[in-house]
């Protein structure tokens, strides 16, 4: 199987690891990874904020680089949400048939990493090796938008050497939000202090998640706090092996 | 806890929400009062939830009821209309929240009344009835207990359902004792009551006029329904001899056995009650029981416009259940009062700026109000996509801003900042020579491997948040440098 790599702006520019390990992951399985270089944005960032006219040539661009795919995997449940979820919504704004049918072909093959893993690939168990206590953040947009359910843990609970514990009161919000982190900058991180608070309770070494930009947020607030506890990308706790360099 | 005087329905501008919510955090109090009772509320809602199979088809069905009302609305009001009338009741129309005071003050001073007893209604509180009615002379008496409570205190509800959340038993203690004059008073909630109890039941035998607002208004038979749990309610809809209802348009159900559904989706997601203790149920007037005169007054204020908006319009299918205030994480942090609004919280954020319409500054920070978490969609009865309105609103905000907004709105520093972004995002090789200058632009903030304070209203991040430095190596650079030239070269 020949899939694209959608590697998300956000991870191309900060987080190339998690685009490596994401590749690595894929390789292991069989699966020939492509990456499109003409990808740059989905557009999440602007449509999400209400500049919805300038995020148009963005979904316009996506569709071009991916729409001739069998599938499209990413390390992020949140521009996966973008594409999935909102891209139609984001057609329906112009008078463009064509866009509209595009997007709705092109929707349903985008795939957040551990969707595509669990249900399509229906693999669980993915040869990783890691001795570490983690505890997981599951993103709101991996849960209630695509709605992923237990594929993170039960590729998290898979790996070898893991000593994996759950985030009490997991599934609240950890106040990250896009530009709402800026915008309501108070309110974020009165919900971060939480969210912290709960990954302390868990005394796990890593706290991990499927979206680098929750895992920014969470990980900034731990880093200022001295907390010594580091956040990681789901994917590169897949890749790692007892060879492989442990992020 | 402060006190606000005006909000998005009052005239003059109101502040952002941002700005009252900065000061609504750092009360301690209201964190833990608010914390305590969502997670309650939550807890129980949750446990009541789980117990009923058909929980999705019901909320579908909900669903359904009201887009298909909302698509008709037109004629089940004419129809409302028609149906009340016959039953002996009276029906005006209000084009706006003045006109609708104002019929309801006529009303009043034509029954020479100088006070009224009023059932928790948050249409008359958009209004600000009680306001105009005491600028007519006429004293308008809350019943509902939680009304009654921030009524005494000179407050604004900070709920939908439960308006005094934001207190807690040892401060309404005080307020007791110091506004019902009540001496010996503990902070028992039976004790707390009781004293209530003593106050209202003489207003409620003096009354000539009551005053409600409606959960639901039958088109088929002129019903008009309210549900509450106290049973004040009830005593005012059943013992003063005349009664005025104030209903928002988006109230009517087409017919009676839609209670079927609106009856089990209502209690269980508002209060976590299987059955809701009063609900009370009106058909215009009847001979020797209960008010010689019915008044049923339909408000528009703005609804029609949230009517002409394909996705803004599903706001109106709301029931009032306040669901989505409890399971919300900004507005468990937050409170009611930082939205400067009489509908706070998810549903608050999408209903205010439709209803007072958007370019009002205040009121169009509230669709930000948000980090789309989406936990108010999943558990709203009738299944308002609360998150696609917020971004849709914020859409329209920021189009408005830019249209109308003239060279302030363009020169904005965030519009100017996503234009540019929207442009780089648009050119692969402006977007990998931003990469690059980003890489080396930051050394003057990146300090041993962190940055801890950015410039301008990126400080907003940096407040608590370290970031983490642009690495040396794009993934792009190392997909190119692993596969020679690459792909799509």
């Amino acid at each position: 199987m020949r899939i694209a790599l959608f590697i998300t702006c956000f991870n191309d520019t900060l987080f190339p690891e998690t685009g490596k390990a994401t590749v690595e992951v894929l390789e292991r399985l069989g699966i020939e990874v492509d990456f499109p270089v003409d990808q740059t944005c989905c557009g999440q960032m602007h449509f999400n904020t209400g500049y919805q006219r300038e995020a148009i040539p963005l979904v316009r661009r996506f569709v071009k680089v991916f729409k001739d795919y069998e599938a499209v995997v990413a390390p992020s449940g949140s521009c996966v949400g973008m594409v999935r979820e909102l891209y139609p919504m984001a057609a329906e704004l112009t008078d463009d048939r064509q866009l509209l049918y595009e997007v709705e072909e092109l929707a349903p093959k985008v795939f957040e990493l551990s969707e595509f893993l669990v249900n399509k690939l229906r693999v669980t168990d993915v040869g990783a090796y890691y001795p570490h206590r983690v505890t997981y953040h599951p993103t709101c947009h991996s849960l209630r938008m695509l709605k992923v359910g237990d594929a993170p843990p039960t590729l998290l609970r898979a790996v070898e050497g893991i000593d994996y514990v759950e985030l009490p009161e997991s599934k609240e919000c950890c106040g990250f939000g896009g530009t709402f982190a800026v915008k309501n900058a108070d309110t974020s991180i009165a919900m971060l202090g939480d969210k912290l608070r709960h990954v302390l309770d868990t005394e796990a070494e890593v706290c991990c998640a499927g979206d680098n930009s929750c895992l920014m947020h969470i990980g900034g607030g731990l880093k200022r706090q001295r907390a010594g506890v580091k956040t990681v990308h789901l994917a590169e706790i897949l890749a790692a092996t007892e060879e492989r360099k442990q992020p | 806890m402060t006190l606000k005087e005006s909000d998005a329905f009052s005239p003059g501008k109101t502040p952002h929400f941002e700005v009252s919510a900065r000061e609504s955090l750092s009360d301690s109090q209201l964190r833990r009062n608010l914390g305590k009772a969502t997670r309650t509320i939550r807890e129980k809602r949750a446990a009541v939830v789980g117990e009923m199979p058909d929980w999705e088809e019901l909320r579908e069905a909900g669903h359904a009821l009201k887009k298909r009302t909302m698509r008709h609305l037109d004629d089940y009001l004419l129809q409302l209309e028609q149906s009340v009338t016959q039953a002996g009741g009276q029906v005006h129309w209000a084009r706006d929240g003045e006109e609708a005071n104002r019929i309801i003050a006529e009303i009043v001073r034509s029954h020479d009344a100088k006070e009224v007893v009023k059932v928790k209604s948050i249409a008359t509180d958009e209004t600000k009835l009680n306001e105009h009615l005491e600028r007519k002379g006429i004293r308008a008496h809350e019943t509902d207990l939680a009304e009654l409570i921030i009524q005494l205190a000179g407050e604004t509800s900070s709920h939908i359902l439960v308006p005094a959340i934001h207190k807690n038993r040892a401060e309404i203690r005080e307020l007791f004792m110091r506004e019902l004059g009540v001496e010996d008073l503990s902070d028992d909630p039976p004790d707390l009551t009781n004293a209530a109890r003593l106050y209202l039941r003489e207003k409620f035998l003096k009354a000539k006029v009551g005053i409600s607002g409606a959960n639901f208004a039958v088109a088929e038979t002129g019903s008009v329904c309210v549900v509450e749990s106290e049973g004040n309610g009830r005593m005012c809809t059943t013992l003063p001899p005349v009664l005025v209802s104030l209903m928002g348009i988006e109230k009517v159900i087409p017919a009676w056995r839609d209670f079927e559904v609106f009856m089990q989706l209502l209690p269980r997601s508002s209060t976590a009650e299987r059955m809701n203790p009063y609900t009370t149920f009106w058909t215009g007037v009847s001979e020797g029981d209960g008010p010689k005169e019915f008044h049923l007054v339909l408000l528009d204020n703005g609804r029609t416009e949230v009517l002409a908006d394909e996705i803004g319009r599903q706001s109106l299918n709301c029931i009032r259940c306040s669901a989505c205030l409890n399971v919300c994480p900004v507005y468990e942090r937050t409170g009611g009062h930082a939205y400067n609004s009489v509908y706070p919280g998810p549903i608050g954020a999408i209903l205010t700026p439709q209803l007072v319409g958007i370019g009002k500054s205040g009121s169009d920070s509230l669709p930000y109000a948000s980090s789309l978490c989406g936990a108010c969609y999943e558990v709203c009865p009738v299944k308002i996509n609360i998150p696609e309105v917020l971004i849709h609103l914020r859409g329209k905000v920021v189009r408005h801003k830019q249209d109308k907004g003239g060279l302030k709105g363009k020169l904005d520093p965030e519009n100017v900042a996503m234009q540019a972004m929207a442009k780089t995002f648009s050119d692969r090789r402006l977007y990998e020579g931003t990469q690059r200058a980003a890489r080396i632009g930051q050394w003057p903030l990146a300090r041993s491997g962190a940055i801890h304070r950015l410039p301008g209203r990126l400080a907003g991040w940096t407040d608590a948040r370290d970031l983490k430095p642009v690495p040396d190596q794009t993934f792009r650079d190392w997909w190119r440098s692993r596969n020679g030239a690459g792909t799509g070269q």
